[in-house]
């Protein structure tokens, strides 16, 4: 993967409403309901240009759908998103095309094309936006090496595995250097050692262009990796942030019911003194 | 299976009505506007239509085939076994060509077209689109409904076609009228009109069989069982939509026509 461009590090430069440093997503008071259950409740929470943004809580409390409200995917019943500055709540779908082309999104079962090649399937955005073969097909092998798996260019969804696929779809994601990365439970149902590799690249991404991410897990494993990782770009390889050092930039929110229980730093999460994130944590 | 009172059940189906009309109109008017996916619209046509050929071509044929054996019988009576091809040109071109094209290929792509929307929104690929930017009603809806309603037109005058001549073997071969009268008779029953009707009715039915089954399939929920149900209410609902629609273009042509 390339070095961090302007199109991918200062994004809040020409976020057009948006000014140098603003938030990147601004979540407030978001509630939705499906049929008569609430899914998310009065939910506000802000995530800041170059923050990544560790999204837990247990199974069924909408983060899925908290990804995509983020996303313009759905629309909450009340409250507002900002989203590079634009409310996306109010914006027209022809709009929000737009607004997508700067956001990346990992789905939860990856999500890729299954009647497109591994190739054509990372390329589909540069194939929607008319660039040259020649330059897409180098841009799709220089993404597919920054999640290793250059050699599967040709293969179908098919005849990959459930790691292979979430490399795919992180390689799709990135492919146009997004300004955010919405990453849903981009490890879930994968064994622990294809999640680290995931983990590994999540976290490649983040300290090599710095580019603004959200991500869902309930793998508290992946959750504190995320935090207390660093990528080393001389050894290629994660390694351990030194005397117990954590990410400045990774920052957790905690659901619970669809109410926000914790947004803060990951010191403050672990010496939390909520009973119920204890327990949780626990 | 759950029950729901009336009032939501009637809510519902106004709420289905609301969003398949929605979706007809964006597919029908996002051609006017870019981006336009012409390769795709071509892919379509090719599977559409030319890969209908084959069940279109045997169904025209044999149903002419059969029509001419049926019509020769009460003809019989009558002493008109001559007229035989005019009955058969006459019920092909303006009834069985186009409500039959319209079925087999309802029965064919309505069905594929709802499975393959289906999946791709029980596998979030529809979402998937949406976040890479691309509207899926234009990408995928709007190719299909063009390509429908353009190779059908065609399809039903195949079916015309091969259905005069299967006729004509059957009115030659085991009736022994001669082949030439057959089709005199068959051109001259003909007027502006019934041809006219006949190749109108297809282009409702394109539109049927594309936004029924494109509605179905971008609608579905519930796994691989809901793909299924998709696909067979596409069947269902557009066969049905085709026999109503094609009553109503019927009465139509005959209030302007006047046959």
């Amino acid at each position: 993967m390339p070095e961090a461009t302007p199109n991918s590090m200062p994004h809040q430069l020409h976020t057009g409403a948006a000014t140098f440093d603003a938030p990147v997503v601004v979540f407030k008071d978001v509630s939705i309901t499906f049929d008569v259950k609430p899914v998310l409740q009065d939910l506000s929470f802000t995530v800041h240009p170059g923050e990544t943004r560790i999204i837990l809580g247990p199974a069924g409390c909408g983060k899925s759908v908290l990804m995509k409200l983020a996303n313009g995917l759905m629309r909450p019943d009340s409250g507002s998103i900002h989203v590079f500055g634009q409310d996306v709540t109010r914006m027209r779908e022809t709009d929000l095309y737009k607004l997508r082309s700067r956001i990346g999104m990992v789905f939860q079962e990856s999500a890729l094309f299954d009647s497109l090649s591994v190739e054509d399937n990372v390329a589909y955005r540069l194939h929607e936006e008319h660039v040259p073969e020649a330059e897409a097909h180098d841009r799709v092998l220089e993404a597919l090496k920054f999640v290793e798996l250059d050699q599967a260019i040709a293969k179908f969804p098919s005849e990959l595995s459930g790691g292979m696929r979430r490399r795919v779809s992180i390689a799709r994601a990135i492919i146009t250097k997004p300004d955010l990365i919405l990453y849903d439970s981009p490890t879930a149902g994968l064994d622990p050692i294809t999640s680290t590799t995931i983990v590994e690249l999540v976290i490649k991404q983040r300290d090599v262009t710095h580019t603004t991410s959200l991500l869902i897990t309930h793998r508290l494993q992946d959750a504190f990796t995320l935090a207390m990782n660093r990528f080393n770009q001389s050894t290629g390889k994660m390694e351990r942030i030194p005397n117990g050092g954590i990410d400045d930039s990774t920052k957790f929110l905690v659901l619970n019911e669809g109410k926000v229980v914790f947004d803060g730093t990951t010191m403050e999460l672990v010496h939390t003194s909520d009973p119920w994130l204890k327990d949780y944590l626990g | 299976m759950s029950f729901v009172s009336p009032e939501i059940f009637a809510k519902q189906k106004v709420a289905a009505v609301q969003d398949y009309s929605v979706l007809a109109l964006h597919a029908v008017t996002n051609l006017f506007s870019g981006p336009r996916y012409w390769a795709d619209i071509i892919t379509q046509m090719d599977s559409i239509g030319f890969g209908s050929l084959p069940i279109i071509v045997l169904t025209g044929f044999f149903t002419g085939c059969v029509l001419a054996l049926q019509s020769a019988t009460s003809l019989q009576e009558f002493g008109a076994v001559s007229m035989t091809g005019n009955l058969v040109s006459l019920s092909m071109v303006k009834e069985l060509g186009p409500v039959l094209t319209g079925l087999m290929v309802s029965g064919r792509n309505a069905s594929g077209m709802a499975s393959e929307l289906g999946s791709m929104k029980v596998t979030e690929q529809l979402d998937a689109m949406r976040a890479l930017g691309t509207d899926p009603v234009r990408k995928l809806v709007t190719p299909r409904l063009y390509a429908t309603i353009f190779m059908l037109f065609f399809l039903t005058i195949l079916a015309d076609a091969f259905g005069i001549a299967g006729g004509a073997l059957v009115s030659v071969a085991l009736l022994g009228l001669n082949g030439s009268s057959y089709f005199h008779n068959s051109y001259q029953a003909l007027v502006y009109a019934d041809v006219v009707q006949g190749l109108t009715k297809p282009l409702f039915f394109g539109f049927i069989i594309a936004t029924v089954g494109c509605y179905f399939g971008m609608t579905t929920k519930g796994g691989t069982q809901g793909v299924g149900r998709s696909t067979t209410q596409a069947v269902v609902v557009s066969s049905v939509f085709i026999i109503i629609v094609d009553l109503l273009v019927t009465r139509s042509m005959i209030g302007i026509f006047g046959r």
